[in-house]
């Protein structure tokens, strides 16, 4: 059994579902089925702020906090696209900033994906995992800047 | 032009086998490679004559005396008289070397442009323009203060000529219009277009990148004042383009680029400049592969030009009618006249996925906006997807991409 909890663990269980698939065509059909069921982004988060640039297709993402951990929303308009999101959102949702901007990502080569998706789209995956950590990198700053005021205001009572 | 019934019918598998990157693989499936308005492959007599430059006679032109120099000389010049004589210019003079369309352009926009555009002055373009030809107009523009004037385009793709006609006028200095579009396969009426702009004064410039491989270049009969095109795009080598333009203009125009081989004398006082051609051709020039080119244009004289163009006219209209027969498909760019180029989209469907699920079949099309954002624009998509053919396409090549859409359809509905 792979260990879920960890965003290792999840990267884990994606290698191991992909290595069960013979073909590319399987594995496609299962990218586009898991594009399909990712939910629609709200129309209005689809704003040309949340924009994720560097794809050929338009890539939308959204990150909200709670209790400390970090959930990714997303849409495209490309099916494929799509699909490739709902795994980096499976693997990095729910985690801290620090687990985050701390992983390594690597099934995304050990299923293959990478050297498959020619370059030009293969940059469009790297705009969006960097995206998703720049998410986790602000939340991380923020909280630095909150808790500096707070033991600054306790310093000067 | 020669009657259709003389022209004998070109051998497909023969020109196939010239060329060696077509027997290739892509992910496990033959490659039915349809992506010819980027780029063409090259057949192995260019392949062979960068290999034989390289190993035989590599030297700088035009200034040893050597015998390598010579050769190599001689090879680079060869290609230049080709060039003349595949595009009819007058004189070899008229013919200059760059690395391609776009610095073609590039060099009129900064040499004939800055030189003659003045605030006020207007420069006519297209609505079917390739970024190359946009951007050094609008960049010629900001710096005089002159005006960029876009000929729309019509629902099926073709130039809205009373639009045109209308926005001639005498501040019209420049028309500069793409022969063949990449993005819809129009080919315009360009001799139609140069006569009006030449009767209120305008000079023109005709963006060839696309024409050239498919139809037949006269640049007398056409009576365009400059002309570019791109080696790469004619089964020649990348980092090779022509510039032609009318001897008068070329002579009085500034010059583009200063250093070596542009020169006649060259004092701290005073350095007068070459003769055309060399006065725009500074430093040492993609000798290798302007040589290999002259291979690619014997290729296609050897094959015979209006035997291409009429094989690809079939692919055309065979493609067009097989593709319409997918439900949900619509081609963008149904011109009466058009070369060997289908762009379209798909209900619900992006084109990169459909590009994606494609290359996995081995199929190589184009997708996105093919450099030509404002007509995406003007259709109000974000882009299309691309089959071009070139003479080595095939029509059971055509059923592979009618068959691997099919199949990518099912996939994503
Ligand atoms: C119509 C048109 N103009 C200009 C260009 C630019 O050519 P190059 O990239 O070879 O300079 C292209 C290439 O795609 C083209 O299709």
């Amino acid at each position: 059994m792979t260990d879920n909890s960890t965003i290792a663990g999840t990267e884990q269980e994606i290698v191991d579902e992909f290595s069960l698939f013979d073909s590319w065509d399987d594995k496609y059909e299962y990218i586009i089925d898991l594009g399909k069921r990712l939910p629609e982004l709200a129309a209005e988060h689809k704003t040309d702020e949340n924009r994720v640039r560097g794809c050929q297709s338009t890539v939308w993402l959204i990150a909200n906090d709670r209790e400390g951990k970090i959930f990714y929303e997303a849409d495209s308009d490309s099916t494929i696209v799509k699909g490739l999101i709902s795994m980096l959102i499976r693997v990095l949702s729910g985690h801290t900033a620090d687990e985050i901007i701390e992983a390594k990502l690597d099934f995304i080569d050990r299923i293959g994906m990478r050297a498959h998706l020619a370059q030009t789209r293969s940059n469009g995956l790297v705009a969006m995992v960097k995206q998703m950590k720049n998410y986790a990198l602000a939340y991380k700053l923020k909280n630095e800047v909150n808790d500096g005021y707070r033991s600054t205001e306790t310093k000067s009572n | 032009m020669i009657p259709a019934e003389q022209i004998l019918p070109i051998d497909v598998q023969h020109i196939r086998s010239a060329f060696p990157i077509l027997g290739r693989q892509v992910k496990g499936k033959p490659l039915v490679y349809l992506d010819n308005a980027a780029t063409t492959q090259k057949p192995q007599a260019v392949i062979d004559a960068l290999t034989n430059y390289y190993s035989g006679y590599n030297a700088n032109i035009h200034r040893g005396i050597h015998t390598l120099a010579e050769e190599a000389t001689a090879a680079y010049e060869a290609t230049r008289d080709a060039v003349k004589d595949f595009i009819n210019a007058p004189s070899r003079e008229e013919i200059i070397f760059t690395r391609g369309t776009t610095e073609s352009i590039n060099l009129v926009a900064y040499t004939w442009g800055r030189a003659n555009v003045q605030q006020g002055d207007e420069i006519i373009i297209s609505a079917m323009e390739h970024h190359s030809n946009i951007v050094p107009w609008q960049i010629l523009c900001e710096e005089k203060g002159a005006v960029l004037k876009v000929i729309p385009v019509n629902e099926l793709g073709e130039l809205e000529m009373d639009v045109y006609l209308s926005l001639l006028s005498e501040k019209t200095k420049l028309v500069s219009i793409v022969h063949v579009s990449n993005a819809l396969g129009t080919i315009n009426p360009v001799r139609q277009i140069i006569d009006a702009a030449h009767k209120t004064g305008a000079v023109v410039l005709v963006d060839g990148a696309q024409s050239t491989v498919h139809l037949h270049i006269d640049v007398q009969e056409m009576d365009c004042d400059f002309f570019a095109c791109s080696a790469h795009k004619l089964y020649g080598p990348t980092g090779v383009g022509i510039l032609y333009g009318k001897k008068d203009i070329l002579e009085s125009m500034p010059v583009f680029l200063g250093g070596g081989e542009m020169i006649k004398e060259v004092s701290f006082d005073k350095t007068t400049y070459n003769e055309l051609p060399y006065k725009y051709e500074a430093g040492t020039p993609n000798i290798a592969d302007v040589i290999a080119f002259k291979y690619a244009l014997d290729f296609i004289n050897a094959t015979g030009k209006a035997a291409i163009a009429q094989y690809e006219h079939q692919l055309l209209e065979y493609g067009t009618g097989q593709l319409a027969n997918i439900p949900g498909l619509h081609i963008i760019g149904r011109a009466r006249h058009k070369a060997s180029v289908i762009s379209f989209v798909l209900d619900k469907v992006h084109p990169q996925d459909i590009g994606i699920l494609l290359d996995n079949q081995g199929i190589a099309v184009r997708t996105g906006h093919h450099c030509a954002q404002p007509l995406m624009d003007c259709y109000k998509i974000p882009g299309t997807i691309r089959a071009s053919f070139a003479m080595y396409n095939t029509f059971h090549e055509i059923d592979a991409l009618v068959a691997g859409l099919n199949k990518a359809i099912k996939m994503l509905s």
